[in-house]
């Protein structure tokens, strides 16, 4: 009975120390849900508050489920700021996000913003051919993603069907090439054997291994895998211009209209486009991303965005696509 | 029975009921989005992958279980009904793997058997078959849910009276068919609800069906909200895992067979004389060995291999000590609220059987098997629209480890008091003491080892839960589960491996403490 009264008193004095944080007073620090890893970006929130002194409160979680959090939350969110991995979890609550002021959105391309300006991209990634160099040299590569249902490469491809970064990517062949052609190329990765994976970094790591040739991932994997495994015989291939396959994407950002710090708010968004924090992508940053205002070099090794011509389509219509894309997989065995 | 159709107490019944109630909180939510959804979810429901849906879910609860029984009882009958050499040790190390999360068991399965994975390596060969699908899910899943059907299988074969046993010998019966008449048929109900437990937690896991790539309706639910961001089809898949659960539920009460299990003539139960193993004392060591060594030392293995890799590539090796204590706090408290919210619901069910505890003891299981993630999206629904002062909080996260892992206190209860006669609390009653004072003299210290057993399940279940937490825990509370799933989102193995130690490093001991109280329960019994 003893060592029970000793741990309820532990519990219930943490327990009174842990509920102090819960609602947000609009003079509370700012409130980001981010769905960006804490590994990657923990440090711009740092240099967020010692820029503006405003202090900052993260929630970090996956980029889908803490839209869905939002989407319940309704308009009592605690939230002010949703930094999210993809356009689809951005757009998923774009009725819940406001007009971000235009000096801002104007810092980035129009292909890589909302076209009504309720989010706006602060990083760039491509997709690309994630190869194995011990296996397969340069000149063996494909120029098209369409010529991965060929039958030299059956057995050898790694892809993942659940996953967001994947689902736009055949959303961008559906949009670029017509749902017809994207059929026969979803058949012809089953007839080749496509293996498949929860998410981009198992596949990195199955190249890594041997265990496939290729897998077509966002570029910036590669490094994450490195990271671990430094001598990994691992590169990126990028598919010839105009490819679905080389879709340039974002990582945004957007202002809750539900939230009491609308100020603090658009300030963080604008101090994400601001030149530090796309330096840091740059210069810091593990993951090595592409930063997007005009004037700021990306990362050395990295192919220029203005070099990469992926496909003619828009970011913004992605949202509403989703649903016939994963329609598409459905139909190809590719989902459940 | 004695106490048949005594009608409880009211402010009982309407405490269980109110308990019964808020469990039920993540079912109306699911039927609030059905109900928005209009005719669309009948198209989801009979639409032809959700009937394969439910079979690859069918098979898989199925193959786990019988896989964790297979595993568990005859484990279980040899560390306590035999002269096993060793077997404390082999009954400490087979409970271990309850420690494990199963996303980490699935994460070291994979690290081990995989393609190019340290079995490979050491082997030296092109290819091994693929670890992943259907049979990776069982064994990742067996691993992390056997010790249910084992603890459980244990303390019956530990508190059967032997002298049903030596009747039946005495009698000429073969030792096996004793085995097989007598011993099996009872601890049927022990293995029947530990059974139960494994089948719940094999419908709500989202880890392992994931990383092994198996279709299950949990994966199902996932990719609705993950890629589709649509929370009817996802509503629907949640009620038909609901639906599996009472199917569930249906088989665990025909397997139970609702006798006594307390002594009724006079003096106490006195523990069985072990069996002489003889000749096969040497092959059932190896049993002992293969089981710890596949779910225990290889997990483990693999995972002191990551810190080496990582600490050999000069990755700083940063020990979480604050969020270890953030798991250790909320787990806590989750083990006390949980234990305490179920004893009206146990009392109600075992000393006023009838209907009403009948349905509501039933209806605190239907929330059991959904995934966490739908869990935590109901409590976000109502907290942030009606409690927003509690949205985000300990305390919310503390509910939401209740209402996940209820049945696991409600079990630990239910053999604690199947073991006391309620005539022990008649004769107290008798003797003039009110129904609190007799509860507290009696009841109380009888059933403990039994709130102890469910306290710890919760606790150990509290300390590895992933999806609720990430979801519901107060801004900036990280919790050792939620430094694994963020070290392995990018890829850093040997950054995970700490937490993932550290984690199972803290959850022993408290598997220690129940082994030393019903141990203890078991000496002075004797």
């Amino acid at each position: 009975m003893r060592t029970i009264a000793v741990a309820a008193a532990v519990v219930g004095a943490l327990a009174l120390a842990g509920c102090g944080g819960g609602g947000s007073g609009s003079d509370g620090p700012l409130t980001v849900y981010s769905g960006r890893e804490e590994e990657l970006v923990a440090p711009l929130f740092e240099k967020f508050t010692d820029a503006t002194g405003i202090d900052v409160e993260v929630r970090y979680g996956d980029s889908a489920e803490l839209a869905a959090t939002i989407a319940e939350e309704g308009s009592n969110s605690p939230a002010d700021v949703f930094f999210a991995q993809d356009p689809g979890s951005l757009g998923a609550v774009d009725a819940q996000l406001e007009a971000l002021p235009s000096e801002t959105l104007d810092r980035v391309s129009a292909r890589f913003r909302d076209a009504e300006g309720r989010w706006v991209g602060t990083s760039g990634r491509t997709r690309v051919l994630v190869y194995n160099t011990g296996q397969l040299s340069q000149d063996e590569l494909p120029a098209s993603v369409l010529q991965l249902t060929e039958p030299a490469w059956k057995n050898r491809v790694g892809i993942a069907p659940t996953n967001a970064s994947f689902q736009a990517f055949v959303t961008a062949m559906r949009l670029s090439l017509g749902d017809e052609k994207t059929e026969a190329w979803l058949e012809g990765m089953k007839a080749n054997d496509a293996k498949t994976y929860e998410k981009n970094t198992p596949i990195v790591e199955a190249v890594a291994s041997g265990e496939i040739d290729v897998g077509l991932v966002n570029h910036y994997y590669l490094s994450l895998v490195k990271e671990e495994q430094p001598d990994a015989p691992i590169a990126n291939h990028l598919f010839e211009a105009g490819d679905p396959g080389s879709l340039v994407s974002v990582a945004g950002a957007g202002v809750l209209s539900s939230s009491d710090q609308t100020e603090d708010a658009e300030r963080f968004v604008e101090f994400l486009l601001s030149e530090e924090a796309q330096q840091f992508y740059v210069d810091e940053a593990e993951e090595n991303e592409y930063p997007l205002v005009a004037g700021i070099d990306p990362p050395a090794g990295l192919v220029p965005l203005d070099e990469i011509h992926g496909p003619d389509v828009e970011l913004t219509a992605f949202g509403a696509e989703l649903s016939s894309t994963v329609e598409l997989l459905r139909k190809t065995g590719w989902l459940s | 029975m004695a106490t048949a159709g005594r009608r409880p107490p009211l402010a009982l019944a309407l405490l269980a009921g109110a308990v019964v109630a808020l469990l039920l909180l993540p079912l109306a939510y699911l039927v609030i989005r059905v109900a928005d959804g209009g005719g669309r979810a009948l198209d989801v429901l009979w639409d032809r992958s959700t009937l394969q849906l439910v079979v690859n879910t069918v098979l898989l609860v199925a193959g786990v279980v019988v896989a964790a029984i297979v595993v568990a009882v005859p484990t279980a009958w040899l560390v306590t009904r035999t002269d096993l050499p060793g077997r404390r040790v082999w009954a400490v190390a087979a409970t271990l793997p309850l420690v494990i999360p199963s996303y980490v068991a699935a994460f070291c399965l994979l690290g081990f058997f995989g393609e190019r994975g340290l079995l490979q390596q050491a082997l030296g060969v092109d290819r091994l078959p693929d670890p992943t699908g259907y049979w990776g899910a069982v064994a990742a899943l067996t691993l992390s849910t056997y010790p249910y059907v084992f603890l459980l299988a244990q303390a019956a074969l530990r508190d059967l009276d032997p002298a049903l046993e030596e009747a039946a010998r005495g009698l000429g019966v073969s030792r096996l068919r004793v085995l097989a008449r007598v011993t099996l048929p009872a601890i049927r109900p022990s293995v029947a609800l530990g059974s139960l437990l494994v089948a719940l937690y094999v419908l709500s896991d989202f880890g392992v069906v994931s990383l092994m790539r198996y279709d299950s309706l949990t994966r199902a639910i996932y990719v609705q909200y993950k890629s589709l961001f649509d929370r009817t089809p996802a509503a629907v898949l949640a009620l038909v895992l609901v639906g599996l659960t009472a199917i569930a539920l249906v088989f665990e009460l025909r397997a139970r067979t609702r006798g006594r299990l307390w002594r009724t003539g006079p003096g106490a139960a006195r523990r069985a004389r072990p069996v002489e193993l003889g000749a096969a004392r040497w092959p059932a060591v190896a049993w002992c060995g293969l089981v710890t060594g596949l779910f225990l030392v290889l997990p483990a293995g693999v995972l002191l291999y990551w810190l080496g890799r990582g600490i050999s590539n000069d990755r700083r090796v940063v020990v979480p000590w604050d969020e270890a204590a953030h798991s250790l706090g909320a787990s806590a408290l989750a083990a006390l609220v949980t234990v305490a919210a179920a004893i009206p619901v146990a009392v109600l069910v075992h000393r006023y059987p009838g209907p009403l505890a009948r349905v509501l003891e039933r209806l605190s299981y239907a929330g059991n098997a959904l995934p966490g993630l739908v869990i935590a999206l109901s409590l976000v629904f109502f907290a942030a629209r009606y409690a927003s002062p509690v949205y985000q909080t300990l305390g919310l996260l503390v509910f939401a480890y209740a209402v996940r892992f209820f049945p696991l206190a409600l079990s630990g209860l239910d053999t604690g008091l199947a073991r006391v006669s309620p005539r022990v609390e008649e004769a107290a009653r008798g003797l003039g003491r009110g129904p609190l004072a007799t509860a507290w003299l009696v009841t109380v210290p009888l059933v403990r080892s039994g709130a102890l057993a469910g306290a710890a399940l919760v606790f150990l279940s509290a300390m590895k839960e992933l999806p609720a937490t990430i979801i519901l825990r107060p801004i900036g509370f990280d919790t050792l589960a939620t430094e694994i799933w963020g070290a392995t989102q990018v890829g850093a193995y040997s950054k995970a491996a700490i937490p993932a130690l550290l984690l199972i490093v803290l959850s022993a001991p408290v598997l220690w403490l129940v082994h030393r109280d019903s141990g203890r329960l078991a000496e002075s019994g004797g």
